[in-house]
């Protein structure tokens, strides 16, 4: 019995192995870099491996990206790892940072928070020295624990829960999910939008409870009457009549909806056979709407939303990036996502010259000055004209609001001054 | 055969067991310390073992006991959250972290006893694939609890709510606990791969000495035939809970073993999901069921497997699948079997007699 086992143990791993082997000489060229995107990642393959050829350790930066390249949440990582590669493949165009080149190593987590780790393990060994990652919030949460203990430099583009930059050496380019509740509530109340405001929020969703829990908190500060407030889950999203019903007998004339762009379309069909038309107003999440297919247009015409970045502003870098990466995307065109780590890997960039960092440093030399640093520079980025960071890593930018006209976003005016400080309160 | 001999050759068995969990131990910690082993494989360590344990649970529910259980991802959701709340509030205390991190275990293993046997008190009674659907369900209903618990400590005591953090009325400057969706951030991470082979060790030590017991004879005899069993004077329920609830135990101190080697811990499909208990059956069958050492090494080998994989990228996931159908054909196919008996045959005969007769013992 025992040798059975055994024989069948030993075939099963010699089979593994052999598979591991000849798949070795294919992957190893590819393996360390960007490609294991997805399937369109020939162009992706393409491109970094010329960095990759003129790259030899020591004369380059090595930055991980960790996210979900493939399963649910894999439009987010592959977007993030698209717009590294778009900033990267710049910088190194135009001379690298303080002359070295930089290259892009890259894991699969499927938003799985042990997978993630295992993903920053790997990086490691692949000889990565800032982590331009997480992308999702969880898996942040656990890796920043690790960087933690090898003190290494994080910052995340979109690690959007208060938690991740808990840790000194950890930033975030995004804005936090309480924080885009509170400037939510503040912009309503500022703008004047409505005195009754209904929300609709994915309970089982930590980004739109998140979001949801601190809107709740300053619009009753702010003097604004929550008058409906219901929640959905994973499990049933398609079905909104029950939470749109109860707005609408509460008599809101702001329906909030923090939540994803493909559930919110759903709710603007069903608001809109129930002949309902409060303003919509949406996060982030709600970037990218208008992609919907058989989304009717006209729906969201009106619509609000408080988004970092919009792939259709004409402003010429706008246009520039939206050109390189549909260029790696095979024609996808880019979402915030994308933007975030595109500013963040200028965030490194310009924290890295200001310190003179050098790839030779030691990971931990390497934090150390990227966290002095981080503080003292101001860049201006796709997804705000103008980003700081303070030492708790949180980022002060401006919000942008979008409204959809014509099928278009246009960008509303916002108050500066009162996002700064909203945004520094949440920080401190 | 005398009795003694077949009881050396059980207990020679389990010896066999334990020195392939303690030798794989040494040597990896031997190349631990010369530093041969890459980072990835240092963070699979304690994953490997926690899933070895929550297989060797879900073997003896399976394999001993006769009776499917589609839930044991839901029994290491229990232990992973109940511990996970003990540790969190108590890492600003003073107590030692091994303490804490022993009555973690404590806790955890207990929470996921008694839900064991809240289950098993209607569902075992029954006969039939019963326990497969209900377990299912349990699964499910406890992930999403857990997704929807609100939970906080402060001066006033314990605050409970299923709605939102904000219905707690927490106060001022204290986080809640359990934070619905987006779980526990900030447990201690005191696993590590010394304490998750012990834990290893003791669950294959508590499951084969039941097996070889009175009472794992009687658990036994009502897998093979319930009728005699029962003809015979075992009372069937008690063996059949006996079972069951040391099985839910042992997922339960897998669970805490999860959540205390990663910081964070949500109650999401992909971490405690019906995939993941799918997933440790499948372990489970690949190793052979009622084969304990066998799911040791399936767990082993099918976790470290698609993190090697990595490398192939989108190739990644088929090639796994494929070596799940090669592993079960190699071990269950009866073609397979012939040609390694035949294969074996030929080593035998040059080894001489003395490995002869094990070879006729059941598989």
């Amino acid at each position: 019995m025992e040798m059975r086992k055994f024989t069948s143990l030993v075939l099963a791993a010699a089979m593994g192995a052999g598979l591991l082997a000849g798949c070795g000489s294919s992957s190893s060229t590819s393996s360390s870099t960007a490609s294991s995107a997805a399937a369109t990642a020939s162009v992706v393959t393409d491109t970094t491996s010329t960095t990759t050829a003129n790259a030899s350790s020591g004369d380059t930066f090595k930055i991980g990206v960790i996210g979900p390249l493939t399963g649910g949440a894999s439009a987010y990582g592959t977007a993030v790892l698209y717009g590294a590669q778009v900033a990267a493949n710049e910088i190194n165009a135009a001379g690298g940072i303080n002359g070295y080149q930089v290259e892009i190593v890259s894991a699969d987590d499927e938003n799985d928070a042990q997978k993630s780790v295992n993903c920053y393990n790997t990086l490691k060994d692949k000889g990565m020295q800032i982590l331009a990652g997480t992308v999702t919030s969880n898996p942040c949460i656990a890796v920043a624990d690790y960087t933690k203990q090898d003190n290494m430099f994080q910052i995340t583009p979109s690690g959007s829960a208060e938690k991740c930059i808990a840790n000194d050496n950890v930033f975030r380019t995004c804005f936090a999910d309480p924080e885009q509740g509170t400037l939510s509530a503040d912009y309503m109340s500022e703008n004047k939008l409505g005195k009754k405001v209904g929300i609709i929020y994915d309970q089982s969703d930590s980004y739109s409870s998140g979001i949801h829990d601190a809107f709740v908190k300053e619009a009753k500060k702010d003097g604004l009457d929550v008058v409906s407030d219901e929640a959905f889950n994973a499990d049933n999203k398609t079905d909104f009549s029950v939470q749109i019903q109860a707005a609408q007998d509460a008599g809101a004339d702001i329906l909030f909806l923090p939540f994803y762009y493909t559930e919110a379309s759903l709710v603007l069909q069903q608001a809109k056979k129930m002949n309902y038309s409060p303003l919509f107003f949406g996060c982030d999440g709600m970037d990218g709407i208008l992609t919907v297919d058989g989304f009717d247009k006209s729906l969201a015409e009106g619509l609000m939303l408080m988004a970092p970045f919009s792939a259709s502003a004409t402003d010429e870098k706008t246009q520039a990036f939206d050109t390189a990466y549909e260029k790696l995307s095979g024609g996808e065109a880019p979402n915030q996502f994308g933007a975030d780590e595109y500013d963040t890997l200028y965030a490194i960039k310009a924290a890295a010259e200001k310190e003179n960092v050098t790839p030779s440093m030691s990971v931990s030399d390497i934090c150390e000055a990227m966290k002095k640093g981080m503080t003292e520079i101001q860049i201006s980025g796709l997804t705000s004209d103008s980003i700081t960071w303070d030492k708790s890593g949180a980022p002060t930018k401006s919000p942008r609001v979008y409204v959809i006209k014509n099928g278009e976003y246009v960008e509303e005016s916002t108050s500066d001054s009162a996002a700064t400080s909203t945004a520094a309160s949440t920080a401190s | 055969m005398s009795k003694t001999k077949t009881l050396s050759k059980t207990g020679r068995d389990h010896l066999i067991t334990y020195g392939m969990v303690i030798i794989i131990y040494i040597v990896v910690e031997i190349l631990l310390h010369a530093g041969l082993i890459n980072n990835q494989m240092q963070g699979l360590l304690v994953p490997v073992c926690y899933y070895s344990v929550c297989a060797v649970a879900l073997n003896l529910c399976v394999g001993i006991l006769g009776e499917l259980s589609l839930g044991h991802a839901g029994f290491m959701c229990v232990g992973a959250f109940a511990s996970a709340i003990w540790s969190y509030q108590m890492q600003s205390t003073s107590m030692p972290a091994g303490l804490r991190f022993f009555i973690a275990f404590l806790i955890g293993i207990a929470a996921a006893m008694i839900i064991g046997v809240i289950i098993g008190i209607p569902v075992l009674r029954l006969n039939g694939d019963y326990l497969a659907i209900v377990t299912l369900a349990f699964g499910e209903i406890i992930k999403n609890l857990n997704s929807a618990l609100f939970l906080g400590i402060d001066s006033k005591g314990i605050h409970l709510s299923l709605k939102s953090a904000i219905y707690l009325n927490l106060e001022d400057g204290v986080d809640p606990i359990v934070n619905g969706a987006q779980g526990i951030a900030g447990t201690p991470r005191d696993a590590n791969f010394t304490i998750a082979v012990i834990v290893l060790l003791i669950s294959l030590f508590i499951v084969q000495n039941l097996i070889d017991s009175r009472d794992g004879r009687a658990i036994m005899a009502i897998r093979d035939n319930r009728i005699a069993a029962e003809a015979t004077g075992i009372n069937v329920t008690k063996y059949k809970m006996l079972a069951f609830v040391i099985s839910a135990g042992i997922a339960g101190a897998a669970g805490v073993l999860y959540s205390h080697n990663i910081s964070t811990l949500v109650s999401q499909s992909q971490y405690f999901g019906y995939n993941v208990s799918i997933l440790i059956l499948v372990y489970v069958v690949l190793g052979g069921i009622g084969n304990m050492r066998g799911s040791v090494i399936a767990t082993a080998i099918l976790y470290i497997l698609p993190e090697l994989l990595r490398g192939l990228n989108k190739y990644r996931m088929f090639v796994y699948s494929i070596v799940l159908i090669v592993m079960m054909l190699l071990n269950w196919a009866p073609a397979a079997v012939m040609f390694r008996k035949k294969l074996f045959a030929r080593f035998r005969k040059n080894e001489g007699t003395a490995e002869g007769g094990r070879k006729n013992g059941t598989a």
